[in-house]
C-alpha cells in the first residue's frame, strides 16, 4: 500500500519538476522578450516626445535682422516635461555649428549627420547620465540669411526605463500568474490522472488471493493498458492453477483404479499356490505396472504441455521438422516392436507458429494412439491446404468409438480398459487451441486420421 | 567667541575672494555650543525673514550652527554654477527665490536627490526630480501707498492698473515701480510669468513705457520709498516682504484676473559637505512646525480664497518644472529683455 502511494508521488513530482522546468525556461524566455518589447515601446513613445519638441523649437526660428533667433516655445517644454523627472537640454546652432542658443554641451556627434536626413536620433551622455538626441534641421534661404539651423534636443532615460520597467513588469505578472496557474493545473490534471492507479492499487491489495476474475477497464486508456495486461495475466494465471488443481485431481483419480488393480493382482498372486499360476499373475502384475508407468509418462507429458502452452512464446516451428523427430526418436518401438511408421512430407517447409516441445508430445501422443489402438500400416505427416497446416498421424483401424470422441476434452475420459486413448488426445487438443488451432479427426479411404490443424505463419506461405 | 572668529573668517574670505557677491553672512550658533556640523546656507531670502526658522531649527539640532549667506539671486545662481564646476567650494543648501535659475542647477546635473515623507507629500507643482523644492508659498503682489491713493483708484486687477495708467496717466507719471528685470532674478522670472499671460503683459509694458515707470532693484528699498511716497505704486512685489517690513500707509493687493505664486526653491547641492544636516533642514522646512514658523514670517501665505476673496482660478503657481528652462534661454531673455528695455528707455 504504501510502496504503491511512493510510486505515483515519484510520478507526479517527476511531472512537476518538467512543469517547472519548462516554466522556468519559459519565464526567462517570456521575461527577456517583454523587456526588450518595453523598451522598444518606451523608446518609440518618448522619441516622439523628443522630435515633437524639437520640431516646436525648430519652428518658432525666425530670421531677424539677418540672424536666426529662436522664440523658444514652452510647449516644448511643456511637451518634455511629460517625462516629468528627466534632465533636458538643447541647443540651436546655426549652419556652421556655432550655437545660437541654449547650452553648449549638446551638439551632434562627428560623423553623425547624414545628408539628406532632416531629423536623426542618437544616443549620448549627458553629463554623466545615459540620454537620447534628437536633431532636426531646418533650412532658410532668406534674402539675407540662407543656411541650416539645427536644433538638437536631448534628455535623460528615467521615464523610459521607467516606461519599459513597467511595461515588462506587467507583462511578467501576467505569465507569472498565468505560470502558477498551470502548475496548479498540472498538479491537479497530473493526480486526477494518477487516482485511477491508486484505486487499482486499492482494489488489487483488498482481494482475495484466489480471486484472480478480471478486473473492471472502465479507466482512462493509458492505464487501460496496463490493466488489460494485468487482467490477461490474472487470466493466464487462473488457467494455469486451475490446470495444475484438474492435473492434480485427475493424476490422483487416475492412478487409484491402476494402483488398486496392482495391489489386487500382487493379492492374487500371494494366495495363487501352483507356481505357474503364480507367474502368471506376476505377468498380469508387470503389465499392469507398465499400464501405470505409460500413464505417468502421459500425466508428465500433459503437465508440460500446461505449462508450455503459457509460458513458451510461440516461435516460427517447421512441421516436418516435428513429424521428422518423433519418428526418429523410435519411442514407439517400445510400445509396439516391430511396426513400421511411414513419414510422409513434402520439400517445402510448412511453418507455424508454436512451441516446439508442445507440439512434440501432441503428435507423439497421436502416434502412439495410433499404434495401441489403431492398426498398422501407421503414416505420420505434414500437408499444407491453403491457410491451414495440419500435422497428422494416420492408421488402417476405424478410430476411436464416435462416444469416445464425443467426451473428448472433458476429464476422466480415459477408462483403464482402453489404457490411455482420451488423455492423450486431450492433450493434442491442448496444444492445438493453445496455437489456435483445432484437433480434427477424419475418416478417411485409409483408416483413421488425426490431424493438428494450425494456422500457416507467413513464413511458410510464399 | 563663535562669533568673532566667524567676523575673522569673513573678513579672511572677503580679502581673499573679492569676486563673490555675498551680500552678507550670518551665523545661527549651535544650541549645544559647541557646533558638530557648520551647515552652510546660501540663500537670496534676507536673513531677517528667515532668521525665526533657522533658529527654531538648531533649537531642534542641537549640534548645528549655520553659517548663513545671503546673496542676489543672479550672483548665487553665478556662484551655484561655479560650484558646480568645482571651481568653488560648495555650498550646504541652497534656498533662491530665482526657481528658474534652480531648475537650470538641477539640470545641470548640480543637486542631489533626497526622499522623505515631507518631500514625496509635496505638491507636483513644488517637486522636481527630488532634487528641488518649493517650501514657501508666496504671493506676487501689487502695493500701493495708502494715504496718497484714493480708494476709488486703488487698482484691484491689472486692467485696472492699465486704466489708471492711460487715464491718470500725469499724477501717476513716474511714480510706479518694479523689479529691474535685468538686476533681479526674481523680476525676470516674473515678468517671465507675465509673458506667458502674454495679452495683459504686452500692455502692461506698454502703460509702464507711458507712465515712465521706474525699474529698479531690491524689494525692501521699494517697500520703503512707496511707504514714503516717492512710489505711489509698486507692481509685482512679494508679499512676504511686503508683511514682514510692515509699514502703516502699505497696501497689498492680490491682483483678481490671476496672482503669482511663487515658491522659493531649497536644493541640496552635489558634494555637499554635511548633506544629511541639510536634508534635514529642508524637512525641519517642510514639517508642520517649521512651515508654522515660515507662516509667522509671511513666507508662507495661509490666507485662503474665502479670506482674501482670491478665486482659486485667479491662483497662478509658479510650477518647479522643466518649462522654466525657457526663462533662462537666451534668446529668450534677449527677446524679453529687448522688449523691456525699449519700455524703460535705459
Amino acid at each position: 500500500m504504501t510502496e504503491a502511494i511512493a510510486t505515483q508521488r515519484s510520478l507526479l513530482s517527476r511531472v512537476m519538476i518538467a512543469v517547472f522546468a519548462v516554466l522556468t525556461i519559459g519565464g526567462i524566455i517570456v521575461a527577456l522578450a517583454s523587456w526588450s518589447y518595453g523598451r522598444a515601446a518606451a523608446r518609440q513613445a518618448y522619441d516622439r516626445l523628443l522630435v515633437g519638441a524639437a520640431q516646436d523649437i525648430a519652428e518658432s526660428i525666425n530670421v531677424i535682422d539677418g540672424a536666426p533667433l529662436a522664440d523658444l516655445p514652452v510647449s516644448a517644454f511643456a511637451l518634455l516635461g511629460l517625462a516629468s523627472n528627466d534632465r533636458i537640454t538643447y541647443a540651436v546652432r546655426g549652419p556652421s555649428g556655432n550655437l545660437l542658443t541654449g547650452h553648449n554641451t549638446a551638439r551632434i556627434p562627428e560623423g553623425r549627420h547624414r545628408p539628406g536626413s532632416d531629423t536623426f536620433f542618437y544616443d549620448e551622455r549627458m553629463q554623466g547620465e545615459p540620454a537620447r538626441f534628437v536633431a532636426v534641421v531646418r533650412r532658410f534661404a532668406e534674402r539675407n540669411f540662407s543656411g541650416n539651423v539645427s536644433v538638437i534636443v536631448g534628455q535623460t532615460l528615467q521615464a523610459r526605463n521607467a516606461m519599459a520597467f513597467d511595461l515588462a513588469s506587467r507583462a511578467m505578472t501576467a505569465a507569472a500568474f498565468a505560470g502558477v496557474a498551470l502548475i496548479l493545473i498540472a498538479f491537479l490534471v497530473v493526480r486526477s490522472a494518477m487516482r485511477p492507479l491508486g484505486r487499482i492499487a486499492d482494489e488489487l491489495s483488498a482481494r482475495d488471493p484466489y480471486d484472480l476474475t478480471p478486473m473492471e477497464t472502465n479507466v482512462p486508456a493509458e492505464v487501460g493498458v496496463m490493466l488489460v495486461a494485468l487482467n490477461r495475466f490474472m487470466l493466464r494465471l487462473e488457467r494455469q492453477v486451475d490446470s495444475m488443481r484438474h492435473l492434480i485431481s485427475d493424476t490422483a483419480h487416475q492412478l487409484r483404479t491402476p494402483v488398486a488393480a496392482i495391489r489386487a493382482q500382487a493379492e492374487l498372486a500371494l494366495e495363487q499356490e501352483p507356481p505357474e499360476r503364480q507367474a502368471q499373475r506376476l505377468q498380469h502384475l508387470l503389465r499392469r505396472t507398465r499400464s501405470l508407468g505409460d500413464l505417468l509418462d502421459q500425466i508428465l507429458s500433459r503437465a508440460l504441455v500446461i505449462h508450455r502452452t503459457d509460458n513458451a512464446p510461440p516461435v516460427p516451428v517447421d512441421l516436418r521438422d516435428i513429424a521428422l523427430a518423433v519418428v526418429e526418436e523410435r519411442d514407439h518401438e517400445l510400445i509396439a516392436p516391430g511396426i513400421e511408421v511411414e513419414l510422409v512430407i513434402g520439400p517445402d517447409p510448412v511453418v507455424v507458429m508454436a512451441d516446439e516441445i508442445s507440439l512434440g508430445e501432441a503428435a507423439k501422443n497421436l502416434l502412439v494412439n495410433a499404434m495401441r489402438h489403431g492398426k498398422p500400416p501407421i503414416r505420420i505427416g505434414v500437408s499444407l491446404d491453403g491457410i491451414t497446416a495440419s500435422l497428422w498421424v494416420e492408421d488402417a483401424g476405424t478410430g476411436p468409438s464416435s462416444d469416445v470422441l464425443s467426451r473428448l476434452g472433458k476429464r476422466f475420459e480415459r477408462s483403464v480398459v482402453s489404457g490411455g486413448t482420451g488423455l492423450g488426445l486431450s492433450i493434442a487438443q491442448s496444444v492445438a487451441e493453445a496455437f489456435a488451432g483445432r484437433l480434427h479427426f477424419d475418416r478417411t479411404s485409409r483408416g483413421f486420421c488425426a490431424a493438428i490443424e494450425l494456422p500457416v505463419s507467413g513464413e511458410s506461405a510464399t | 567667541m563663535i562669533r568673532n572668529l566667524l567676523r575673522i573668517l569673513v573678513a579672511v574670505l572677503a580679502t581673499q575672494a573679492p569676486v563673490t557677491a555675498q551680500e552678507a553672512v550670518e551665523l545661527v550658533p549651535a544650541a549645544a555650543g559647541e557646533a558638530a556640523t557648520a551647515l552652510v546656507v546660501r540663500s537670496t531670502t534676507d536673513y531677517l525673514i528667515l532668521r525665526p526658522a533657522l533658529q527654531a531649527f538648531v533649537a531642534k539640532n542641537p549640534m548645528v550652527s549655520v553659517i548663513y549667506e545671503q546673496w542676489g539671486s543672479n550672483a548665487l545662481y553665478a556662484n551655484s554654477l561655479s560650484a558646480c564646476k568645482g571651481e568653488v567650494a560648495q555650498a550646504d543648501a541652497v534656498f533662491s527665490s530665482a526657481i528658474h535659475q534652480m531648475v537650470d542647477l538641477v539640470n545641470r546635473a548640480c543637486a542631489s536627490p533626497y526622499r522623505s515623507d515631507l518631500t514625496a507629500a509635496l505638491a507636483p507643482s513644488r517637486i522636481w526630480r527630488d532634487e528641488l523644492w518649493g517650501v514657501t508659498h508666496e504671493a506676487a503682489v501689487i502695493i500701493y501707498n495708502t494715504s496718497l491713493v484714493p480708494e476709488s483708484e486703488v487698482p484691484r486687477t491689472r486692467f485696472a492698473l492699465l486704466d489708471l495708467m492711460r487715464q491718470r496717466g500725469q499724477t501717476y507719471q513716474d511714480k510706479i515701480a518694479t523689479y529691474d528685470i535685468e538686476a533681479s532674478g526674481l523680476g525676470y522670472l516674473f515678468a517671465f510669468a507675465d509673458s506667458l499671460e502674454a495679452t495683459t503683459f504686452g500692455a502692461l509694458l506698454e502703460g509702464f513705457a507711458r507712465s515712465r515707470a521706474i525699474a529698479t532693484c531690491c524689494s525692501a528699498e521699494i517697500i520703503k520709498r512707496v511707504a514714503t511716497g516717492r512710489y505711489l505704486i509698486a507692481y509685482n512685489v512679494l508679499g512676504s516682504y511686503v508683511d514682514a517690513i510692515a509699514s502703516e500707509n502699505i497696501g497689498v493687493i492680490k491682483p483678481e484676473d490671476y496672482t503669482l505664486f511663487l515658491s522659493r526653491a531649497y536644493m541640496i547641492p552635489r558634494g555637499a559637505r554635511n548633506p544629511a544636516a541639510s536634508a534635514d533642514l529642508l524637512d525641519f522646512l517642510l514639517s508642520s512646525e517649521g512651515q508654522s514658523v515660515l507662516a509667522k514670517s509671511k513666507l508662507v501665505d495661509l490666507e485662503d480664497s474665502e479670506a482674501t476673496g482670491l478665486p482659486i482660478s485667479a491662483r497662478r503657481d509658479i510650477r518647479i518644472e522643466p518649462t522654466l528652462l525657457v526663462a533662462g534661454d537666451q534668446h529668450r531673455r534677449l527677446r524679453l529683455i529687448g522688449q523691456w528695455r525699449s519700455t524703460f528707455k535705459k
